[in-house]
């Protein structure tokens, strides 16, 4: 197999691992400071995809402008699904969390179907065709374009997380609950801020994956499930970790595109879901219980 | 400053609290006193809203606030020291201070707070770019005063503050609460050692079974024969 290609498949796969790693991100912020499973993760990336291609159809809003607009309606609906819906439901038992989330995922997916229908969608831009040569290797501009801002808006989370009020007080709300209670931190009101926040990550892959995929209503379940094994490759509550397991995810997946061929690539990212589970139980860079 | 008027705490089924009346009166430092689960942390608990009594009411300067929120009882100025020390392990000193000078009442003067902090407690100064959790425990303990005043509160409660400390580091941290009494602040103090928090307390509860059982001046309990020989084994 000549090296170029080999090369070429890779990044593409780099490139792709880092918008699942951003989608990933999301689940990850969630469950670290909420500590709520959110079995709709995949689901809100799917409306976030046909939310950017219904802002292209009706406006020409390029997807990397519908961003902006998708990315601040999923952090209000974030905000306002933990705030309304999950904080009730905090102190209960794990079960009704997760049957609460599924009836939330269940919601989405047959209310896309009702809207959509199961056809696949798409938006087409001109420089979806092109792509930038360096040397030998191609790069596709919308892939590359896309993981640009998956890393850029993954930075942006790092540093509020790192400087901000806000950030740091959310932190301590995942660190200690109680002792955030001392405090006088508003605990509630930041793990609606934490579910918007990581909403608006979901929000912003979807619209930089929608450049790169058709939609269908059925790939919620399937992106939900693709977020877990990422976040818990990469490590549960680990913002790198994600990151980093997004990448390695889109990097397997495309080769088992390359080697085999794209149906098997499902079973190249469990296969390695496996693997880090049996050597690494607490993830690629999660800290041991 | 502070009235408990009879407070009932369930946890399900089991009782807590039973009709626990008490006054914190200003500028005091009013200590309670009780074996390991007579109800001494659930009282601090519904003061502070964390656990919400079923019955009775508390006054903080003469208004009603059991039905407020936690950060909203500590923004009235209700600071609290918790049993553990609570501190936030993966943030640094500084941070968990500052979490502490988040609140509405304290924002402006947080600056100030914080250097007020670090001249009572030069450790801390020392250390504020390492993580609170690689602290030692009395560390911790003076984190964890220390978060505390960042809000800027009237009333301390401390819970067990002495609880899993070196003797040497119980003196420190009872020559805090001391020296921050004799600057006027008010103090609710909840200690499993009875001794210490009897000599140092104007008035004293005694807590058993979730009610209170005696009271009076702290000097008097310690002399007293019941005291005496249910808690100080004389």
């Amino acid at each position: 197999m000549p090296l170029d290609l080999l090369a070429n498949v890779i990044i593409a796969g780099v490139l792709t691992g880092l918008v699942y790693g951003l989608m990933a991100l999301g689940l990850s912020v969630i469950f670290g400071v909420v500590r709520v499973v959110n079995f709709a993760h995949g689901e809100m990336m799917t409306i976030a995809m046909y939310a950017a291609v219904l802002l292209f159809g009706a406006f020409r809003l390029d997807p990397f402008l519908a961003v902006l607009p998708v990315a601040a309606a999923f952090f209000a609906f974030g905000y306002a699904l933990q705030a309304g819906l999950i904080n009730p439901f905090i102190t209960r038992p794990e079960h009704s969390q997760f049957i609460l989330m599924v009836a939330v995922a269940i919601i989405m997916v047959n209310g896309l179907l009702i809207g959509f229908g199961p056809d696949a969608r798409n938006v087409q831009t001109d420089y979806q065709l092109e792509s930038i040569e360096i040397g030998k290797l191609l790069v596709d501009k919308a892939r590359l374009y896309a993981a640009v801002v998956a890393l850029a808006a993954s930075a942006l989370l790092f540093a509020f997380f790192r400087f901000a009020s806000a950030g740091k007080a959310i932190r301590a709300c995942a660190d200690n609950h109680l002792g955030a209670l001392v405090v006088g931190l508003r605990v509630k009101h930041l793990y609606a801020l934490t579910f918007g926040l990581g909403s608006a990550c979901v929000a912003i892959a979807g619209c930089m994956m929608i450049l790169l995929v058709d939609v269908t209503p059925n790939l919620g379940p399937a992106y939900t499930l693709l977020a877990f094994v990422i976040v818990i490759v990469g490590g549960l509550g680990s913002m790198a970790g994600a990151l980093l397991g997004g990448v390695l995810i889109g990097v397997s997946e495309a080769l088992a595109g390359l080697l085999i061929t794209p149906s098997a690539k499902s079973m190249f990212s469990f296969g390695l879901l496996i693997l880090v589970l049996l050597f690494r139980p607490q993830g690629l860079l999660g800290r041991k219980a | 400053m502070l009235s408990v008027r009879g407070l009932d705490l369930f946890y399900g089924d089991a009782q807590a609290l039973s009709q626990v009346s008490l006054e914190v009166p200003k500028g005091e430092i009013v200590a309670i006193v009780g074996a390991n689960g007579a109800g001494k942390s659930s009282l601090i608990r519904a003061i502070s809203g964390i656990e919400p009594a079923s019955a009775g009411e508390v006054l903080f300067m003469g208004k009603p606030i059991g039905k407020l929120a936690p950060h909203e009882i500590c923004d009235l100025g209700i600071g609290q020291v918790a049993e553990g020390r609570q501190v936030f392990p993966t943030l640094t000193v500084e941070e968990n201070l500052e979490m502490g000078g988040l609140l509405p009442r304290a924002r402006a003067s947080a600056r100030d707070r914080m250097a007020e902090v670090y001249r009572m407690f030069p450790q801390l100064a020392q250390r504020r770019r390492q993580l609170a959790g690689t602290l030692s425990g009395g560390e911790q303990q003076m984190l964890a005063i220390g978060r505390c005043l960042m809000g800027n509160p009237e009333l301390i409660m401390f819970d067990e503050p002495s609880l899993g400390l070196a003797p040497l580091v119980v003196q420190e941290v009872l020559h805090a609460i001391r020296a921050l009494n004799e600057k006027g602040m008010t103090v609710l103090l909840v200690e499993q050692n009875v001794a210490v928090s009897l000599k140092i307390s104007a008035h004293a509860y005694v807590l058993e079974n979730g009610g209170i059982a005696m009271s009076g001046r702290g000097s008097e309990l310690l002399h007293d024969d019941r005291v005496r020989q249910a808690y100080l084994g004389l």
